[in-house]
């Protein structure tokens, strides 16, 4: 079965004064219909860029791209904006960290469920209102009709997020990108939040794409997780196996940073130094300033991808390279 | 544990912003227009006495209302003297009367409106409603009775141009104070104890700052215009010195036979203020704190 | 207790008013504190947690004296008698400093301010520069604007400027929340490390359950204005006894645990602030609500003396 989604080599550059910012640098990720797939990363990663290249979301002219990336098997970077529109809101879906300003403040909700749900199926809007009070209760949502008549500042964050959800499942889209759409929430609004999300995903067979810079969401939530930093991929595969047997330093880096990894008081073991310039990139690999494994190939060409054995569990890294080949 | 600064990137200082800003403009055809007005209206006033064929005083009578040719690239007036002399020297006195306005009524109406939005309270109400006050009465109708009430000279025409123009810039200035102070850097001063003076120098009058050189310079090109309105009335500078609204309105005697006595002056009035607008507007849009840091 | 508490709250409450009827007079409060008694120690570091509407970011503001508690009495004893000096970090290191002001400036601004400007510009930035070293900014940088700096760095001036006027206690409200995961671990290294080598008092506010576990003595839970549960942080948080922190504790991720099968749940909403419930503020969510509940609880002792919970249920049954 081909895949859902399908990220080859993706180089995206934003032009600025004095330079370029390169968010993106060689990102290969795939996503295969049904899954759950994270993103984790931190501030600078690319993770929200990546999500936002697969719908074409950003301002044309603002960037340079190479690569690929193929959607449903269109090709995304080459398609023209009427056959994205079609792709938008049908059959991908996205979701964003902050719920109040997907939401126009000053109309209530109703009305902008039914402009949503009416602009992708030809429904009266009569109809249009039985389907998102439908929607809504699909959600879990106990009063339905109360909530659409209230305005998007008189709901919490969390009835805004299902709002949101009952909107991105109307279409039953094959894929539901979902950007940080918890980080804004409550932990206990959280977990609701990401039931609700697997519940409908699994119901109405679609994917989800998770964007997060949340380990322990990432671990609970994904079938197989991406790694990212300064714009590549440093590491991937089946979530427990990455979160418990991690090859790469960023990711030991990252786990052995939790609070709750070591015991109350104790040093936590930070990675030293900081995320590199975007605009001024080393050539060799990006985490080389900061790692403790570094060795001098790492300073000079940027790392190759190492697979395990069964094929599922990769890491971009000279030093994971050399422990592969040295039996 | 070793913190490294990574962002070595080259410190931030005057001659980096004003490339980046030189940067930004260069994007907009419009703004680089407005720019290039500018700066010919301001290279005119430097240079009119180089670049003036004729004395702008030289009066002579056989030369009187002649058409634009090849010796009067715009003609002549009734009295015979150059119109291209007199439009290029009458570029200084509008443009003075800009330069002294805006810096002027921006400066005083910045102070009192910072002020005012720090200390709350009844003074800030009291300045409020003499704000309310003049802003009430239409503006070109008050600055002309100012103009005349103070009588007819370039001077008073700018003092009551400027004291029309503050209490808008009151306003403004209060607004950013009252938003400056919900900001959270505000409350963390208050939280150490920083009175309100202390939060107007240290913290309103620099953050307020942008918004009110943005309106200043979209200031500047409806400023010519009442100058120049002002002029056109009789009020300003008196003849025979050269000014682009009394010439507009001299003209209005022949424009039936003799159209550029008017035309000219007029057009010069029009491509100034248009050229300040673009450039105001472009100015606004590489200042908007939303598009900052993309 | 050997040594006297170093902050004293007692009976805080704090009502803002919210609609007015047609002569303006208030007829509607938003009640963000509805009662906290708090004795902090020297030299601990409480941790407060709780959710959003709970009253903590009420009571940040309440102890920095941006709010005026509606009643309800605040002491500050210094360990030189006096009242003991208390700076505050806040959560966003974007926002908490001023962008046009160089860096020099921000730090020092406290101590401008304390020293009612007898200070030169020259001691102003020898002052800041010592402060920044000791959060490991180098001082030749201190020219530099806010922006020119990341997230953490930021986080380093604040902590800088809460250190210049050399307080007693510091207030985090939400010090690493805005922040990455690596450069959270680094600022909570760097504040363990200040909190031994000054002997500061920390009150830290957070809803990370995981960086108040690191790095708290003793936690307080916040429910609705109210303190819901308090003890050592092995008590609270190890040992909940209030069915809220066990709620929040369950719900909290954590690495490796399935995000579980329950059903979803239609109702996580607080009960609103502007009309309080009567009796106990939990009641509609709670598991265990039985006879008893419907009038209003104290906060009662739980399992050791330390540990206390306001749930009549909760407190009666021994471990």
């Amino acid at each position: 079965m081909a895949s859902l989604l399908s990220i080859e080599d993706l180089t995206l550059e934003f032009p600025i004064y004095q330079g370029s910012v390169r968010a993106l640098n060689g990102v290969t990720l795939r996503v295969e219909p049904r899954e759950i797939v994270g993103i984790v990363g931190e501030s600078g990663s690319g993770k929200s860029v990546t999500a936002m290249m697969v719908m074409r979301l950003l301002v044309e002219g603002s960037y340079r791209v190479r690569g690929s990336v193929t959607l449903l098997g269109r090709d995304v970077l080459r398609a023209p904006e009427a056959a994205m529109l079609e792709l938008r809101g049908s059959q991908v879906a996205m979701i964003f960290q902050e719920p109040m300003t997907a939401l126009n403040p000053t109309r209530r909700v109703g009305g902008q469920m039914v402009e949503v749900i009416r602009l992708h199926r030809r429904l009266s809007r009569a109809r249009a209102r039985a389907e998102a009070v439908a929607l809504l209760r699909d959600m879990h949502v106990a009063d339905p009709e109360r909530i659409l008549g209230n305005y998007p500042f008189e709901l919490s964050g969390g009835m805004r997020q299902r709002v949101l959800l009952a909107l991105a499942f109307s279409c039953q889209p094959k894929l539901l990108i979902a950007d940080e759409p918890t980080t804004a929430l409550d932990v206990t609004v959280q977990r609701q939040v990401l039931l609700l999300m697997r519940e409908k995903a699994r119901e109405k067979n679609a994917a989800i794409l998770f964007i997060t810079h949340d380990m322990a969401v990432v671990s609970q939530f994904c079938d197989r997780v991406y790694v990212m930093y300064a714009g590549g991929v440093v590491e991937d595969g089946p979530t427990a196996e990455v979160m418990a047997n991690p090859r790469h330093p960023y990711t030991r880096g990252l786990l052995a940073a939790l609070p709750d990894r070591t015991g109350s008081r104790g040093q936590l073991e930070a990675i030293r130094g900081s995320v590199p310039d975007l605009t001024r990139l080393p050539e060799g690999c990006a985490f080389a300033a900061r790692c403790p494994l570094a060795r001098e190939a790492c300073r000079q060409r940027p790392p190759s991808v190492v697979t395990d054995p069964a094929g599922r569990h990769r890491a971009a890294c000279w030093a994971v390279q050399e422990e592969v080949q040295t039996p | 544990m070793d913190t490294v600064i990574a962002n070595a990137a080259p410190r931030a200082g005057l001659a980096h912003d004003l490339g980046y800003l030189w940067y930004r403009v260069r994007q907009s055809p419009l703004t680089m227009a407005g720019l290039a007005v500018i700066v010919l209206v301001l290279a005119v006033m430097a240079l009119a006495g180089v670049l003036a064929p004729f004395d702008p005083n030289h009066v002579s009578l056989e030369q009187r209302l002649l058409p634009p040719s090849g010796a009067h690239w715009f003609g002549t007036d009734e009295v015979g003297r150059d119109l291209f002399s007199r439009i290029l020297y009458g570029s200084r006195q509008s443009v003075s009367v800009a330069l002294f306005v805006v810096p002027v009524s921006g400066t005083l109406g910045s102070l009192v409106g910072c002020f005012s939005g720090s200390i709350g309270g009844k003074v800030d109400t009291l300045i409020m409603r003499c704000t309310d006050i003049v802003l009430s009465v239409p503006s070109l109708v008050l600055t002309m009775a100012l103009a005349a009430a103070l009588g007819p000279s370039l001077f008073n025409a700018m003092l009551a141009i400027t004291v029309v123009r503050v209490p808008a810039y009151v306003r403004l200035a209060r607004g950013q104070a009252l938003l400056i102070r919900e900001l959270n850097y505000a409350k963390a001063a208050r939280a150490f104890g920083g009175s309100r003076w202390h939060m107007v120098s240290w913290h309103v009058l620099r953050n307020a700052f942008p918004p009110i050189l943005v309106q200043a310079s979209l200031d500047v090109g409806s400023t010519i215009l009442i100058a120049s309105a002002l002029g056109f009335i009789g009020l300003g500078a008196q003849q025979p010195t050269a000014e682009w609204g009394a010439m507009v309105a001299t003209g209005r005697n022949y424009i039936l036979d003799q159209w550029w006595y008017s035309a000219f002056p007029g057009f010069a009035i029009l491509v100034t203020a248009t050229g300040c607008n673009l450039f105001g507007d472009g100015l606004r849009d590489i200042l908007d704190p939303r598009l900052k840091g993309k | 207790m050997s040594t006297p508490p170093i902050l004293t709250l007692r009976g805080l409450e704090v009502r803002f008013p919210a609609g007015a009827d047609w002569l303006g007079r208030a007829n509607e409060h938003v009640h963000a504190l509805n009662g906290v008694d708090l004795d902090i120690r020297p030299g601990e570091t409480l941790g407060v947690v709780g959710e959003s509407g709970c009253g903590k970011t009420t009571l940040a503001m309440v102890l920095i004296g941006l709010v005026r508690p509606t009643s309800g009495t605040m002491e500050r004893n210094g360990a030189r008698g006096g009242s003991a000096n208390m700076q505050i970090v806040f959560q966003d290191p974007q926002s908490s400093l001023d962008p046009r002001l160089p860096v020099w400036r921000v730090i020092a601004e406290p101590l401008h301010v304390q020293q009612r400007g007898r200070l030169s510009r020259a001691e102003l930035k020898r002052a800041a520069g010592a402060a920044a070293a000791q959060v490991e900014i180098p001082p030749d940088c201190l020219d530099r604007y806010p922006h020119e700096f990341s997230g953490g760095q930021r986080q380093r001036i604040a902590i800088a400027r809460a250190l210049i006027s050399e307080p007693d206690i510091i207030l985090l409200d939400e010090p690493t929340s805005a922040l990455d995961i690596s450069v959270q671990a680094q600022i909570l290294n760097l504040l363990n490390d200040l909190q031994r080598r000054r002997g500061l008092t920390y009150i830290l506010i957070s809803h990370n359950v995981s960086v108040v576990r690191h790095m708290s003595d003793r936690v307080a839970v916040m429910y609705l204005g109210q303190i819901v549960e308090l003890g050592t942080c092995d008590e609270v948080l190890k040992t909940p006894r209030h069915p809220y922190t066990r709620l929040l504790l369950e719900s909290v991720p954590q690495l490796g645990v399935p995000v579980g099968f329950d059903a979803v749940s239609s109702s996580t909403e607080l009960p609103s602030n502007r009309r309080l419930p009567r009796g106990c503020f939990f009641r509609d969510r709670c598991p265990l609500a039985r006879e008893g509940c419907e009038r209003p609880q104290a906060l009662l002792t739980a399992t050791g003396p330390e540990h206390r919970v306001r749930c009549h249920v909760q407190a009666l049954s021994q471990p």
